[in-house]
């Protein structure tokens, strides 16, 4: 069985399953962001009063936040009583950050957990082995009453990395690479593993930026097989050491593809409006003009994110005509970059700093006006997304951020590099 | 849920996101009919209320991709629209759909023969396709799943399995 399947096997009761086959599986944990509200509501309208187990259950509010409108106070308030009434010990307010990044950070998620929530990009959970997919509000509250939900066992794709990425390419440039090569529906329901000798070269940081955007392509979820890195960046997280039990691949699964990447041989990657899918190497755009620059999402606000850039940063300014907006992926980011002086750099380049959170990636400030042009780490460039549907959204790395704001136009971050 | 859905066809392309579907700061509204006034905004004028003539939606490859927000599932109802068909659906707007009480059907052969304003007659139950006078079959869902459909969602799914667990206590 592949990762996927043996994931989906233990937590259905199942010794076996098969691609295609419908399991009834209990999550080990429930993720609910700022919807948490909806999913509570779900609840009383169905008549339910107990949750299956509130040990399973995380609650992070991290898209518009703080609230900006008496409406989402309201809401963020009605998510509080909720945590509090049933006892959700696993709960974090406005100022933890992004819920991927907090979740993981503080250790609830492991190798070998199944983990659902109200966000398509739970994918994330793969870059330490767990198996991580997006649902609605109301299938939350229904997990969180009964404990299970319906799950397909998806198909699994190998990709295997090759090579060395080349000065100035990143993780973000490798997954663009390959949502511009197989499409926004290239492995749609799929499983993705990663392998290979280059993805055990890849940091826990890199990896979360690639299962990320592997949601993209269309995944269910993704994976990096649990390895040495990923034991050492759990290893003062989890409450219970106990619990380390990663899940592996046997030799003789089946997989539907396995696609070869040598990514020695990549380029920096913009992704164009107004969508993911259409990338371009960095030397088809170079040259255009951006109004904003935003260093922040789940995908690329992590503190070695952040560091790539105030690398770049550092004894520069950005173009005056550019606002460079960076949201720190969550507090203790925020807090790592500003006792090593990487949000100092930030600042002084320029930049403005805002509290931890989805930020503009979620119209959380930065709202962009008729053609504006705004470049982006995070993960989508759909119209309107930041607002005016005649604004335009491209997508890169921290580093082509960096570049791009100082230049005001993209820009190939290699020209920075070694000097 | 009606096992015989019949109307006019909207034709949509390959890939429509669901922030297309309803933007993000739309999403502080449950209910149907608000969702459903900005529904689609982001492709122009004329949406959303072009959409209100018709009573089903066709689509290319990929529909309901992007974030996993339910409302785009209830956005589309909002504007009486009364079924989904589509070259392939993302996983998320496949299960909100369900969830939220909305029929969905996978049909690469159909999206690709109709045009917009085309007559067309969905039969769940059979597992096939009217259209001018042609058959279209799509695979029929697992019966599991079929039971949320014509419950009407999710929410009346569990409500129902909760009253019953309580009879029998």
């Amino acid at each position: 069985m592949t990762i996927a399947e043996k994931i989906l096997a233990a937590k259905s009761g199942r010794s076996s399953v098969t691609p295609g086959e419908i399991v009834e599986a209990y999550p080990d944990l429930v993720m609910s962001h700022t919807a948490t509200w909806r999913s509570a509501g779900v609840m009383q309208r169905v008549g339910a009063t107990k949750l299956y187990d509130p040990d399973r259950l995380a609650i992070v509010l991290d898209h518009i936040s703080p609230a900006k409108t008496e409406k989402y106070a309201a809401d963020q308030q009605t998510s509080r009583n909720f945590a509090r009434k049933n006892g959700v010990t696993k709960f974090y307010d406005v100022d933890a950050g992004i819920a991927h990044l907090v979740l993981m950070e503080a250790g609830h998620v492991v190798p070998g957990d199944l983990i659902v929530g109200t966000d398509s990009h739970c994918t994330i959970y793969g870059s330490l082995g767990a198996l991580g997919t997006g649902i609605g509000y109301t299938e939350v509250a229904s997990v969180w009453i009964t404990g299970k939900l319906w799950l397909k066992v998806p198909e699994s794709v190998r990709i295997v990395l090759e090579g060395r990425f080349p000065a100035g390419v990143y993780a973000k440039d490798l997954m663009l690479h390959l949502i511009g090569r197989l499409g926004a529906d290239g492995c749609s329901y799929k499983s993705v593993e990663f392998y290979g000798g280059s993805a055990a070269d890849l940091n826990v940081s890199e990896r979360m930026t690639m299962t990320n955007l592997a949601m993209e392509m269309g995944v269910k979820c993704a994976f990096f097989p649990p390895d040495a890195k990923t034991a050492e960046y759990l290893r003062d997280k989890l409450s219970d050491p106990a619990r380390y039990h990663p899940v592996y691949a046997d030799p003789e699964a089946a997989y539907e593809q396995e696609i070869p990447v040598d990514i020695s041989k990549l380029e920096p990657m913009v992704a164009c409006p107004h969508e993911v899918e259409n990338t371009k190497p960095i030397g088809e755009v170079a040259g255009t003009h951006i109004d904003q620059a935003f260093l922040g999402s789940c995908a690329n606000a992590k503190y070695e994110d952040l560091v790539v850039a105030a690398g770049i940063l550092k004894g520069r300014r950005i173009h005056p005509g550019v606002r460079m907006i960076v949201t720190p992926g969550s507090k203790k980011i925020m807090l790592e970059a500003m006792n090593s002086g990487v949000l100092q750099t930030l600042l002084e380049s320029g930049g403005m700093v805002t509290n931890p959170g989805c930020g503009a990636c979620a119209g959380d400030g930065g709202t962009l006006s008729d053609g504006e042009v705004c470049l982006s780490t995070a993960n989508r460039n759909f119209i309107g997304r930041m607002g005016s549907n005649k604004s335009q959204i491209y997508l890169s790395s921290p580093a082509t951020l960096a570049a791009s704001a100082i230049r005001g136009a993209i820009a190939d971050p290699r020209e920075f590099l070694n000097r | 849920m009606r096992a015989k859905i019949q109307g006019r066809v909207y034709k949509f392309g390959d890939n429509i996101n669901s922030d297309i579907i309803i933007p993000g700061r739309y999403l502080i509204y449950v209910d149907r009919e608000r969702l459903a006034q900005h529904a689609f905004e982001m492709l122009g004028e004329g949406f959303p209320d072009k959409l209100r003539s018709f009573d089903i939606l066709v689509a290319g490859r990929n529909f309901g991709c992007g974030s996993a927000r339910e409302q785009a599932a209830t956005a589309i109802q909002g504007l009486g629209i009364k079924a989904v068909v589509a070259a392939s659906f993302a996983r998320t707007f496949y299960r909100n759909a369900i969830n939220d009480g909305l029929p969905i059907v996978e049909c690469p052969a159909l999206a690709a023969a109709v045009k917009e304003g085309d007559e067309i007659e969905i039969d769940l139950e059979a597992g096939k396709i009217l259209f001018s006078g042609r058959e279209f079959v799509f695979p029929r869902m697992p019966d599991s799943v079929r039971k949320i459909l014509e419950l009407g969602g999710l929410a009346e799914y569990l409500k129902s399995q909760l009253e019953q667990q309580s009879n029998a206590t």
